[in-house]
Order: structure tokens, then C-alpha cells, then sequence
């Protein structure tokens, strides 16, 4: 796919992959063979039918390709660009045995971008007023995701936010290089055209919480879909150090605060001539991306395992390897030291290798003895994961989670709670925007289900 | 509409009281919760402790003070005025209980952040005793209110220009001397205020409770741009504190912290008040 040229894009945050032309769209597409028993579909957990939007993109008819992939998929102009099709629809296509997949992600990309530029959303389909009402808690892709099925289902929708700003890790987290803001917002303008109810600023949990929304406003049902907004340290000497973020703050200084901008707007943010990033998925690629664009020297990725076990997307780390990202395998950070003023100037890390497999799969990394050593850096950006936020498991009496504090639900997203449904990254931990997207469609659909199967209303 | 300004007085040099709607917040707050504003698209969100709430009026009220670029351009707002965003009630509400003997103290625009205490230790039957301070006595707030929530009331400035000069760790240390039973304090003001305090009831065992304030962004747990260092432990200030005990916090690592943006915070300023400089004679 084109793209601006490493040298350019590193000091930039426009986009960074261009899109398909028509003319490389279309020759593309007629790369599918349109198998019989088409089992990309499988490998896509909202099983957008793909064959079949690729089929309309050979008809030229772009408007409807994108609508084919709407019918399953509300979201695709962002996970045209997110989702790790490598792992998923791309890595079944029939192509791949033998040489390179379809490149489906980037189709799906292509119609979804036409049918923005040309703004012509079909009306969808919406079912008459239900008088039922649905509290969504969050607004990243689980929650657009139900919040889009239950409006056309009948229901009236509001979606509770925290943040000022819509979207989930989608607006705080992705940077506009890999996701511009705009198209996240296009989205959200088509979920308010069919009555979504939105309301930001608001904490659930501390602002009203969840009881209240079920005794007091009166909503049906509720789904959380808080994600997973709690950083993870590892606690090593020197981590409190000034110019250690974690990735979260980094990027959200950035992405969702523009401090890339500052001071045009208020928030700054600050990286010195050396940066460290310690983790290797998609987090930590973009933190070390986003850090390489505000103008630093040398950003290393420090990572404990090697190169095959990195699990960001294979697109992003060849992207950051192209624009010089430097990366350290097999390499673990022991302790962080400091200046007199309590700034960060350096790290120790140690050399590791691997061994046997352990619960993950992968294979454990293990520190060699007396590798210790030092490099300098002024910046470090600590993306070794994320958990749950606690706020509501901790103010919900009655809902049930896993020791890490992540909402336990039945297969339908039911939690331990009657009328409360959870799904995205607070039910799964550090997940994927479609998997988020799939949970979102189940819930809604259970909610649907119970909500009308039950003969109380509450208007 | 929602978070509009209702009322805006200057109760002292670069100090302003704000009375904003905000009928949900105003329901929920407890005396120590805060709030993350953001003046407007542009601004940084900050945390300020709500003061006071009026729950039929469905208002909050904010004291800030102006230190820098957001709190000098939320001071520059005018009743009717809409903020972006309010957020809250954050943080935990402060542990209040029939303690007995409670000393409050409160040091510059810290006696706004006391007097919610001060008066949530009266109801809960406690012989509150307050003392505040300020730099001078253009700069001292809240007087009247904390002489009506308090059994007892000692002001000092450090200049002297009303009341007893000296620092508010002045009078609690004539207290403990006196040997009165003092069974909590709470001690809300600057850094250094706050481990002065700290250090000095520390050997006489004395409970003591203090407000952190490190560099907020969210407010909600998501950054980790607020840690501090408690007994050892990294914790988050905006959901585990923003109180904590006074003698676990490790005040050098929060200093040092927020330190951090001295560089950034100048040149925020300093474009703020040429853009106030040049809308003012015409400019803009
Ligand atoms: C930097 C980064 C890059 C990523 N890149 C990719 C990628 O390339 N491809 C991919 O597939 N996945 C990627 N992921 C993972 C993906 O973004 C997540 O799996 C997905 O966003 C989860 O969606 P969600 O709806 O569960 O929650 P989130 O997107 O996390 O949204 C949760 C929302 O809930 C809000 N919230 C939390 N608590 C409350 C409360 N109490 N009250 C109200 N609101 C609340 C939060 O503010 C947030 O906006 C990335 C994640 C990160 C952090
Ligand atoms: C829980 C809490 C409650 C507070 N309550 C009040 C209050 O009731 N009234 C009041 O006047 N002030 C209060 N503050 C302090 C207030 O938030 C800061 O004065 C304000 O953020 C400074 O912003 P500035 O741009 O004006 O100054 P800057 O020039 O940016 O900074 C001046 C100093 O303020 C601190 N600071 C800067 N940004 C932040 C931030 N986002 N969060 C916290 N501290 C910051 C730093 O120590 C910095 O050195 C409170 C702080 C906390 C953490
Ligand atoms: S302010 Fe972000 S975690 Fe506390």
C-alpha cells in the first residue's frame, strides 16, 4: 500500500499509509478467487462477507461494497486500519497458502474512505420505538458497536463517557497517524443520526453509578465497556523519576490533549534527545512512534523477548523499523537513575534469553546473569500493558471479576448481574478493536432478547 | 446549559470564588472530592476541590487561584460563561469520624480545600480547631467561614500584616506544647507547608493527613500521570488519595515530579499574557 516515505513521516503526524488508488484497489481485488466456501469469513470475528463486498468493488460499485461490510461491521474505515488482518481474515485467504493473502483490510479501507468522501451513508433500517432505554458505559468500539444495533433494534441509547472526548482508545490512544480523529468523529456523527444519545464528561461510578442509572433513571439495561485504562508499572528503582510516563499519559498528553501542539493548546508534553520505550505491542509502537515525531534523537523500543514474538502488528513494526526506530530484543530494564533536579538520564537493563514456553505460550524470558549494563536516556515511556480501571467493579455491588479485576460474563455478556452486560477489553484485559466490536454485537443482541422477552417497560 | 458560571467573586489578590452549575456533582460530593476543569477546547484539564455545593440550586463552588496559564485563564472568566468541562466529584471523600480533637489547617488557597473538612469534622461532632495562613493579608480567604466551623480560629501571615505573623506550623506547635489532646490533623497548603506539618507532629505520633497535588490529566485512574510515592508503593493520587498520611508520603519524589513542565508552564504563561497584553490594547 503507499505511503509517505519514512523520511518524511517521522517528523509528521499526518497519515502515514496513503490508501489504494482506484486503479491498485481494483487490481487487487481481482486477486480474489472467490472460493466456494469462503473461510476469510471465519477468520473475522464480526464475519463481514467479504467475497462479496470484494465482488461489488469489481462491479465499481464502491457505495455498495461498503454497505455490504456495514451490514456486519459498523466501524470498517477504522478497522480498515486497525485490525490485525494478518492474524485474522488475511492469514485464512486461500492466496496465502501459496504466496501473498488478498489484501482485505486495505480494500475494506478503500470503500469505507469512498464512501466518506462521498458521504453517501444509506438511512439504515430502524426497527419503531421499543420504549425500552440502554445505558452503554464507555465509547470506544464495543460501545459504538452495541450502541449502533440496539438504536436500530428500537431502543433509545445514551452512551456515558468519562473522557471530554468520544471514541475509547480510539481517540485517546491510536495517534492520527494510524487513525485521523476526523474519521473516528464521521463515525460517531452516523451513530447521532440515528439517535445515540451521547454525554461526556460524565464518570460512572463516581458521577452516578450503575445502580443509579438502573433505579433512579430508569435505563433497562446496562453495558460496560470501560476498557482497560489502567497502566501497569513494573516497579523497578528510579520509575517515579520525572520523564517517565506511561504509555497512557504519553499518548494521551498527545493524542487526546494535542500536546503535540503546544502551545497552541495548554497541555505539554516533553521528550529530550533519548528515548526508551519498554514493551513491543501496539502500545508501545505507537508511543515509540509518537515520541520519534516530537523530535528526538534516537528512540530504542526495549523489548525482553526477540522479534518473533513481538506482538504489535507486523504493518506498525515494520512502519517504526522504516522510520528508525531502533530495536532492543531480549532486553529487559532492571532500574532507572536520575539527575539532582529528579530527572531521568539513564537505565540499566540486562541481557535475556529464551526457555520453555510458559502460560502464554510464548516462550519465557530468562535474564542472563552479569549482562548488566547501562545506556543513557532522558525519556522513558513504561507500555508493559494495561487492566481494568476499577471504579465500577468497585462501586457495583453484586458484579462478579477475576482476581485482575476484569468483569466476568456469560457467553452471551451477561455479568454475575441481572440487566448488566460487559464486554471489550474490561471482559477480555488488552484485546483488539474487532474483538471489542464482536462483544458489542453480542450484548446488544442478548439485551435485545431479554428486553423484549420481558413484559415490564418503564417508561 | 450545563456548566455555566453562576457567580464569580475575587474574595483576594489573584483568588476567585465560582459558583457553576453542575446539579449531579453537587448531589454526589463529599468534603476532600475534587473536580477536573477544562476552561476550553484548549485549556489543560486541572483538578480543584469543590468547596461547597448547593444541591437545590444544583451548583458547585471552585476557588482557584492563578499560578499559571489555566488557572490565570479560568480566573479571566465571567459569570455566564460556560466551562468545557466539568468532571467529578474525583478522589475519595476524606476519612471524617468522631475523632475527638481535630486540627485543620490551611495554608494560601489550601483554606479552601480545608473548609470542607472543617466543617464535615464539625458535624461529625468533633472540637475542630482550625488555623490558616497566607503570605500576606490581601491573600488570606475564607476567614469568616472557618471562624464559624471552628471551635477555635489562629491566623498568621508571614509577613505580618494581619494577625500573628509567623507560618501555620507556628500555632499547632504552641498546641502540642500546650499539650492539648490532638487526635487528627488535617493540613492542606503548598508542599513545603504540608511536609512542615508532617515533620512536626510525626515524633508526637499525631495522626496527619495531607492533600497531594501532583500534575493530574484524566483524574480517573487512566494515566498514571499522578503517582506518588506512599509508604514505599506507587500510587495513583487522583483515585487512591488525593489524601494520604502524612507521614508515608514521600514528599522529594512529588516535588521533583512536578517540577517537571517548569519550562512548558513558563512559556504557557508567558504567550498568555501577551495575548491578554495585546487584546487589550486593541490588538486582537
Ligand atoms: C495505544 C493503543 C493502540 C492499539 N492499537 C490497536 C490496533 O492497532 N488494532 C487493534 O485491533 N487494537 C488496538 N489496540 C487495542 C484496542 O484499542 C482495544 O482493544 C479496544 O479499543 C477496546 O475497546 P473497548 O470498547 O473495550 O474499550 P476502550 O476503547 O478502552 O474504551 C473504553 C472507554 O470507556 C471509558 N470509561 C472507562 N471507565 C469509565 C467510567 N467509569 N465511566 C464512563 N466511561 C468510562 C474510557 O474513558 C474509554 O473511553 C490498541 C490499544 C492501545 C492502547
Ligand atoms: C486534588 C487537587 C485539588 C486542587 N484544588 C485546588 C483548588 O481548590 N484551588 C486551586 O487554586 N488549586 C487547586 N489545585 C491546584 C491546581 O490544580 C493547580 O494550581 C493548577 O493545575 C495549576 O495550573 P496552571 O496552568 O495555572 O499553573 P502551571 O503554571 O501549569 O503550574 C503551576 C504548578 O501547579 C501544578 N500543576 C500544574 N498542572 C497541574 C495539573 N494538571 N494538576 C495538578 N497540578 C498541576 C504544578 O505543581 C505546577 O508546578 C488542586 C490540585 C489538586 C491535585
Ligand atoms: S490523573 Fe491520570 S491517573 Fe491520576
Amino acid at each position: 500500500m503507499p505511503c509517505q516515505l519514512p523520511e518524511a513521516r517521522r517528523r509528521n503526524f499526518c497519515e502515514v499509509a496513503i490508501g489504494f488508488t482506484e486503479e491498485q484497489a481494483l487490481l487487487e481485488a481481482q486477486r480474489c478467487i472467490s472460493c466456494k466456501t469462503p473461510i476469510c469469513i471465519t477468520g473475522c470475528p464480526v464475519e463481514v462477507n467479504i467475497p462479496h463486498f470484494i465482488l461489488s468493488i469489481l462491479k465499481r460499485d464502491y457505495v455498495g461494497a461498503a454497505n455490504i461490510i456495514r451490514d456486519k461491521n459498523s466501524l470498517p474505515a477504522i478497522c480498515g486500519r486497525v485490525c490485525q488482518q494478518e492474524d485474522q481474515c488475511e492469514a485464512r485467504c486461500v492466496n496465502a497458502i501459496k504466496g501473498t493473502s488478498v489484501g482485505i483490510g486495505r480494500l475494506e479501507r478503500f470503500v469505507a474512505d469512498y464512501q466518506i468522501d462521498c458521504g453517501s451513508f444509506a438511512t439504515p433500517f430502524i426497527a419503531p420505538p421499543t420504549g425500552r432505554r440502554v445505558a452503554l458505559v464507555g465509547s470506544g468500539p464495543a460501545s459504538l458497536t452495541a450502541a449502533g444495533d440496539l438504536a436500530r433494534m428500537g431502543h433509545k441509547v445514551t452512551v456515558f463517557e468519562a473522557l471530554h472526548k468520544l471514541g475509547g482508545v480510539l481517540a485517546y490512544g491510536i495517534p492520527e497517524f494510524r487513525l485521523p480523529k476526523s474519521i473516528v468523529g464521521i463515525e460517531i456523527r452516523q451513530l447521532e443520526n440515528i439517535g445515540v444519545e451521547f454525554v461526556t464528561s460524565c464518570v460512572i461510578g463516581k458521577t452516578e453509578t450503575v445502580d443509579e442509572l438502573l433505579d433512579e433513571e430508569g435505563y433497562d439495561a446496562v453495558f460496560l465497556a470501560t476498557g482497560a485504562g489502567l497502566p501497569y508499572f513494573l516497579n523497578l528503582p528510579g520509575e517515579n523519576l520525572a520523564g517517565i510516563y506511561s504509555a497512557n499519559e504519553f499518548l494521551t498528553r498527545v493524542n487526546l490533549m494535542k500536546g503535540y501542539k503546544f502551545p497552541e493548546y495548554d497541555t505539554p508534553v516533553k521528550v529530550g534527545k533519548r528515548v526508551a520505550v519498554l514493551g513491543a505491542g501496539n502500545t508501545a509502537m505507537d508511543a515509540a512512534r509518537v515520541a520519534l515525531r516530537l523530535g528526538p534523537e534516537k528512540v530504542y523500543m526495549v523489548y525482553r523477548r526477540s522479534r518473533a514474538e513481538v506482538p504489535a502488528r507486523a504493518e506498525e513494526v515494520e512502519h517504526a523499523m522504516e522510520e528508525g526506530i531502533e530495536f532492543k530484543f531480549l532486553t529487559a530494564p532492571t532500574q532507572f537513575f536520575g539527575d539532582t533536579r529528579g530527572w531521568v538520564t539513564g537505565m540499566e537493563v540486562i541481557d535475556m534469553e529464551l526457555g520453555e514456553p510458559d502460560e502464554s505460550g510464548r516462550r519465557r524470558p530468562v535474564p542472563i546473569t552479569g549482562t548488566e549494563h547501562s545506556f543513557d536516556v532522558d525519556t522513558v515511556i513504561v507500555a508493559v500493558g494495561q487492566g481494568p480501571n476499577p471504579l465500577i467493579q468497585s462501586t457495583t455491588p453484586g458484579l462478579n471479576t477475576t482476581k485482575w479485576g476484569n468483569i466476568i460474563t456469560d457467553e452471551t455478556g451477561l455479568t454475575s448481574r441481572p440487566g448488566l452486560y460487559a464486554g471489550g477489553d474490561v471482559v477480555r484485559g488488552g484485546s483488539t478493536v474487532i474483538l471489542a466490536m464482536g462483544d458489542g454485537k453480542r450484548a446488544a443482541r442478548s439485551i435485545h432478547e431479554n428486553l423484549m422477552s420481558t413484559n415490564c417497560s418503564r417508561n | 446549559m450545563a456548566n455555566r458560571i453562576l457567580d464569580k467573586t475575587a474574595i483576594a489578590d489573584d483568588i476567585c470564588r465560582f459558583i457553576i452549575e453542575a446539579p449531579k456533582i453537587a448531589k454526589k460530593r463529599k468534603a476532600g472530592n475534587f473536580v477536573i476543569v477544562r476552561a476550553n477546547e484548549y485549556a489543560e484539564r486541572i483538578p480543584l476541590t469543590i468547596v461547597d455545593s448547593d444541591i437545590e440550586r444544583g451548583s458547585i463552588t471552585l476557588i482557584v487561584q492563578s499560578v499559571g496559564k489555566s488557572t490565570r485563564l479560568l480566573n479571566s472568566f465571567c459569570a455566564g460563561d460556560e466551562l468545557a468541562d466539568v468532571i467529578g466529584p474525583l478522589g475519595h471523600p476524606t476519612l471524617i469520624e468522631s475523632f475527638g480533637t481535630v486540627v485543620c489547617v490551611g495554608g494560601g488557597v489550601g483554606t479552601a480545600e480545608i473548609l470542607p473538612i472543617a466543617r464535615a469534622s464539625r458535624a461529625s461532632d468533633n472540637q475542630v480547631i482550625s488555623i490558616i495562613g497566607a503570605r500576606t493579608k490581601n491573600r488570606l480567604i475564607l476567614e469568616d467561614e472557618m471562624r464559624e466551623t471552628s471551635d477555635e480560629l489562629h491566623i498568621v501571615t508571614d509577613d505580618g500584616s494581619y494577625e500573628r505573623q509567623g507560618l501555620v506550623v507556628d500555632p499547632l506547635s504552641d498546641l502540642i506544647v500546650q499539650g492539648i489532646d490532638i487526635d487528627v490533623v488535617y493540613a492542606i497548603g503548598p508542599m513545603p507547608m504540608m511536609r512542615a506539618v508532617a515533620e512536626l507532629t510525626e515524633p508526637y505520633n499525631i495522626k496527619t493527613l495531607v492533600s497531594l497535588n501532583p500534575v493530574m490529566i484524566d483524574g480517573t485512574g487512566m494515566c498514571g500521570g499522578c503517582r506518588v510515592v506512599i509508604d514505599g508503593k506507587t500510587r495513583f493520587a487522583c483515585v487512591d488519595g488525593p489524601e494520604f498520611d502524612a507521614h508515608q508520603v514521600d514528599f522529594d519524589t512529588l516535588i521533583r515530579r512536578n517540577r517537571a513542565y517548569a519550562q512548558e508552564e513558563k512559556v504557557s504563561l508567558e504567550r498568555f499574557e501577551n495575548e491578554q497584553v495585546a487584546r487589550f490594547e486593541g490588538l486582537v
